[in-house]
């Protein structure tokens, strides 16, 4: 077979991409061409970034170098990350115990007034769009700066998320179970004990559990506006141009969240297999 | 018979009600004992709460708008109306147009790097093992520190501004997007690849012939999520001064020009909302039609 031939099979697939796909081309070249102009807008040049990276050079040996390692002030590194976990925890633990009952009135099978649950979802929606950042700044103006404004804030933040995923695991679980129970005539409480928590249960604890691994994440950084924990001992070390023991709080950090994944990620298999 | 039978199984059952309820004390057990730490820890007691709730209402009272209702629609000197609640719009729109652009800025970037360092990040289509470990490690680190504190790094290097703030997302992303596109690539079938490499294709052909076109709608609705999870970011990367319309609301509430807070929360609420609503769309859209 010569090429000829080969083309004569199939002539779509080696036509430029242009005539093969007019609208995936233009929509390419509009992207580009915005991306470029968006470069523009910020001014961004590669001279810039080298530069700013030749800035970073000193930065970067101070971060390697560690000095006096021995004299660093660790209780209030490990009481830092003592306080970060602690946010996490109650926050999460808090959070799931309040989205239960918000969940059951914003599921469709338990609550008929459609209104209130038309508020009680978009409420939801609302704590969801603000990020948990700015309950951080919220709640520090509220409370004062330390770690109780960062516990709300993982708290208000896993309000607006769990709440939706209960009420969805709800609205997901088998209607024949609870049927059942109805057709018995059990009193409401007994059809939720009974027919519906059985099913829903593993979810619930399986996603607390996976948002209490994010929120040891996200409760790093509620330092970095007042809110406590090992981010406020981070940002402050950085601002004091502390580089190598913010190194070493960076490595604490990691090496925190991987033994909280790796812990929570055994426990919610073992909840799933069961 | 049957009684020895339903007797073994009654036992059986008690046996099993037994270890459940020990597993579940036990749980409870830790359970409280965590809660009472943590609460001692982060010194959470009831006449905080108590003490607190009235000083956030105060707050949050003190930052929604005095809108009247037959004032409403009137010029922004009258107070009372949306247009003095909102004498600064032009300022916030600007604000939230650059925010947008940090994040399709960062997360092209992102999606660009991590899409190079990917093909190397999986396990089955490396060029090299120790390449992979290496990659595989340095995307961990890109991924396991949070965007803010990069910012703050970049933003001492960098200057103030939001070329700071799109560094460091950039870099966040490119280490959350290349573990998953890795993961993508792992659960590539090979036998195009295979196919390609015997009729003399190199590395770099087999992966964009052989890889790409299968993996792209993963990729694409991938990195449309994280482009979400990016305009969230660049919201509040601002308060470190790494730009966007998050430094205007750090400035704002430190300030305490109330009404302004609430009203800069009021348009990132509904940005966000917005972006998610229409990029969920179009996700469902491009990966429905490509895997048509």
């Amino acid at each position: 077979m010569t090429d000829k031939d080969i083309i004569s099979l199939c002539p779509r697939a080696f036509q430029p991409i242009w005539k093969r796909s007019p609208i995936v081309f233009t929509g390419f070249i509009f992207f580009v061409s915005y991306f470029l102009f968006c470069l523009y807008l910020f001014d961004f040049s590669v001279s810039k970034i080298v530069i700013g990276f030749s800035n970073m050079k000193p930065v970067l040996t101070a971060m390697v170098t560690w000095k006096d390692f021995f004299n660093w002030n660790f209780s209030s590194i490990f009481s830092g990350l003592a306080q970060t976990l602690g946010m996490a925890f109650l926050g999460t633990f808090l959070a799931t115990l309040v989205c239960i009952p918000i969940s059951l009135i914003a599921s469709k099978q338990f609550f008929k007034i459609s209104i209130i649950r038309f508020l009680i979802k978009r409420l939801l929606d609302i704590i969801r769009g603000v990020d948990i950042l700015i309950w951080a700044i919220i709640y520090v103006r509220a409370f004062g700066l330390g770690p109780f404004a960062g516990l709300l804030s993982v708290f208000t933040a896993d309000l607006g998320t769990l709440g939706k995923l209960f009420s969805e695991a709800i609205d997901n679980a088998d209607t024949k179970q609870i049927e059942g129970m109805k057709a018995t005539g059990a009193s409401k409480i007994a059809v939720i004990r009974f027919g519906l928590f059985p099913q829903i249960f593993p979810i619930f604890i399986s996603q607390s559990l996976y948002f209490f691994e994010s929120n040891t994440r996200s409760a790093v950084i509620l330092g970095v506006v007042g809110a406590g924990g090992i981010g406020l001992q981070l940002t402050e070390r950085m601002k004091a141009q502390y580089w190598d023991q913010s190194l070493f709080i960076i490595l604490l950090i990691l090496i925190m969240v991987t033994i909280i994944d790796t812990i929570s990620r055994i426990i919610r298999m073992k909840i799933i297999n069961e | 018979m049957s009684n020895k039978l339903l007797e073994k199984h009654l036992s059986l059952y008690s046996s099993q009600l037994k270890t459940r309820k020990l597993w579940n004390i036990l749980v409870v057990f830790l359970l409280t004992i965590s809660f009472l730490i943590s609460s001692t820890i982060i010194d959470f007691n009831f006449s905080n709460i108590v003490n607190g709730v009235p000083r956030l209402g105060d707050y949050i009272s003190q930052i929604l708008p005095s809108l009247d209702i037959n004032l409403i629609f009137e010029n922004s000197e009258t107070e009372g109306s949306i247009k003095y609640w909102y004498f600064n719009f032009k300022k916030y729109a600007f604000l939230l147009y650059e925010t947008f652009n940090m994040a399709v800025v960062s997360t092209t970037i992102g999606f660009v790097l991590a899409l190079i360092l990917s093909f190397f990040s999986a396990r089955n289509i490396t060029p090299n093992i120790y390449g992979y470990y290496f990659v595989k490690r340095f995307l961990e680190f890109l991924r396991g520190v949070p965007e803010i504190i990069y910012a703050i790094l970049f933003v001492w290097a960098l200057g103030i501004g939001p070329l700071a703030g799109i560094m460091a997302i950039s870099i966040h992303t490119t280490g959350a997007l290349g573990k998953l596109f890795a993961e993508v690539n792992e659960n590539v079938d090979l036998k195009s690849c295979e196919a390609i490499r015997s009729h003399g294709g190199n590395w770099l052909s087999e992966m964009r012939y052989g890889i790409i076109p299968k993996v792209l709608p993963n990729v694409i609705s991938y990195t449309l999520l994280r482009f979400e999870i990016n305009i969230r970011a660049s919201t509040v990367i601002g308060f470190v001064g790494a730009g966007g319309i998050g430094q205007e609301l750090y400035l704002v509430i430190n300030f305490n020009y109330y009404e302004e807070v609430s009203a800069i929360i009021l348009l990132i609420i509904i940005t966000v909302i917005a972006i998610d609503i229409s990029s969920s769309r179009v996700r469902q859209k491009i990966v429905g039609e490509i895997n048509d």
